[in-house]
């Protein structure tokens, strides 16, 4: 077996042919900076916001409400510092769930030493933030509302509309962190009642380096990053034209094929839980069962560790990932695994395996065909019984 | 760059060559515990020789990553043959080197398997002055 199998689209997806070709112009020819005046700048410019209004499109976003950013972790720090700078006359009090990607769980953190006060929701088994407590927590100086769409690790979708409509019948901001779900599953940001929205370009088969924050007219927001006024003076740099031309084209071809591409994603990851579940006993699923990302599939098995079943899995050319501490820096099992109630032994047994495009049957199922042994041979070496 | 895991890593870890229980074992040290991630059981068969006690067998389980899986493996042949006493001077920098080094986060693996080459002598001794009573 020397074909390497990508399994782990959740942390980034391959460029897209189209895009690339999209982008290559605007390296060396289309080169400008879209702050000159001169025509070099003025064609930089003029498909910066091109790109806007593309990429407005797919959420049903105004064209003037999108400001490119560098990253997801650079929107979502402007979401919550920003909201929070602009805002403190009304309140200090900002309301996210516990199970945040760390770019939302730090920057509330890091809120918090500067004075605000956070409120981290509980989820139910499956990961969900249920509308009801959104609407208890809230209090007299709560400001903002942050909860992430979809998950990275677990694919649970959030009922944002819902949590939505109660922001804005308590005229709350509400923000969510929709980066693995911009591009992949259907989003209005006027449906959905939001305010603001993070997405990336890298998620959804565009380069790395261009991101985006959906900001409504009349969101009070500050800057973070200050200098020479791009981005309507919320996100000052020189504007990575190249990369944000990519994302455009990536937002142009997901509206066009999401739906097609959606439907061939679940039928293949059911199929993999289904067979999984079946094949390997002591396995279960995290994540809720029916509302999840249609490429996303996390298991836990018992009496295995995460992180050598990605190596295993790795030595025979399949990429996958786990929430287990063995694999993260902080030697602490996934915060959201642990959220939904896992214990820490069960949070280090789990593996993530995301689709994607380029994702075949026969991909899907060879590893079905060699998951069994290797946690076979893994449950030897972890003597299973005699450790319990 | 150098890989993440050393070959001599990926060679213990996907092909362990001292897991597994010794029935009637002289001694049985766990260490770890469900929380950090990795639990390590060592089983040891002594043998006396001139007054020496020397292993004469070990073997493990280990439930944890690939480091933790390999440092086991590699602790037992590096006491296979010694004396009580030598084997609790095998220090963790002994078997980090003879793994061909590990990543900087997973040298608390190496302290594991040091930890239970410990706590095995340890029982075994214990168990030896209950037998003395």
């Amino acid at each position: 077996m020397t074909k390497k199998i990508y399994l782990d689209y959740a942390s980034t997806t391959p460029v897209d042919p189209r895009v690339l070709r999209a982008m290559l112009p605007y390296f060396n020819k289309k080169f400008g900076n879209t702050m000159s005046l001169h025509s070099f700048g003025q064609e930089a410019k003029l498909a910066l916001e091109r790109s806007r209004e593309e990429v407005a499109g797919l959420i049903g976003a105004k064209t003037e409400e999108i400001i490119f950013t560098g990253s997801a972790t650079e929107s979502n720090n402007l979401a919550l510092k920003g909201i929070a700078f602009a805002n403190r006359n009304k309140g200090n009090h900002i309301i996210i769930s516990s199970i945040e990607h760390p770019c939302i769980m730090e920057s509330a953190c890091w809120l918090e030493s500067q004075g605000f006060e956070i409120t981290r929701l509980k989820v139910d088994k499956y990961g969900q933030v249920s509308p009801k407590d959104v609407r208890t927590a809230m209090k007299k100086g709560t400001i903002l509302v942050s909860v992430m769409h979809a998950s990275n690790e677990i694919g649970t979708i959030q009922p944002i509309a819902e949590i939505g409509k109660i922001c804005r019948e308590k005229g709350v901001y509400f923000h969510t962190d929709a980066v693995q779900s911009f591009g992949k599953i259907p989003i209005n940001v006027n449906s959905m009642n939001l305010d603001l929205l993070s997405a990336s370009s890298h998620k959804m088969y565009g380069p790395k380096g261009a991101a985006l924050l959906f900001v409504r007219k009349g969101v009070k927001i500050e800057p973070i990053l200050h200098g020479g006024g791009q981005e309507i003076d919320l996100r000052s740099s020189t504007v990575n034209v190249p990369a944000i031309v990519g994302f455009a084209r990536a937002c142009i071809i997901a509206k066009k094929e999401m739906a097609k591409e959606n439907k061939n994603l679940a039928k293949l990851r059911d199929k993999l839980i289904k067979e999984i579940l079946k094949k390997i006993k002591g396995s279960y699923l995290n994540g809720h069962p029916e509302k999840r990302l249609p490429n996303n599939v996390n298991f836990w098995f018992e009496f295995v560790e995460g992180e050598s079943m990605v190596i295993q899995l790795d030595l025979l050319g399949i990429a996958v990932s786990t929430g287990s501490a063995c694999s993260s820096v902080k030697l602490e099992p996934s915060h959201v695994l642990l959220a939904i109630g896992l214990k820490h032994q069960e949070a280090h047994g789990s593996l993530r395996i995301t689709l994607g495009k380029r994702t075949t049957e026969s991909e899907v199922n060879y590893l079905i065909k060699v998951l069994p042994g290797i946690i076979k041979n893994l449950r030897k070496i972890s003597g299973a019984e005699q450790l319990q | 760059m150098k890989p993440y895991y050393s070959k001599e890593v990926i060679k213990r870890f996907t092909n362990p060559k001292n897991f597994g229980e010794i029935k009637n074992a002289d001694a049985v040290g766990r260490v770890g515990n469900p929380r950090c991630g990795d639990i390590m059981k060592l089983y040891i068969k002594v043998e006396k020789k001139g007054g020496k006690e020397i292993i004469k067998d070990i073997k493990f389980h280990t439930l944890g990553c690939a480091a933790a899986i390999a440092t086991s493996d590699m602790a037992c042949d590096l006491v296979k043959g010694k004396t009580l006493k030598e084997a609790l001077k095998i220090d963790y920098k002994k078997i980090v080197k003879e793994l061909g080094d590990l990543p900087p986060i997973k040298i608390h693996c190496s302290v594991l398997a040091r930890e239970g080459l410990k706590a095995t002598v340890e029982n075994y001794y214990a168990k030896r002055k209950g037998q003395k009573k």
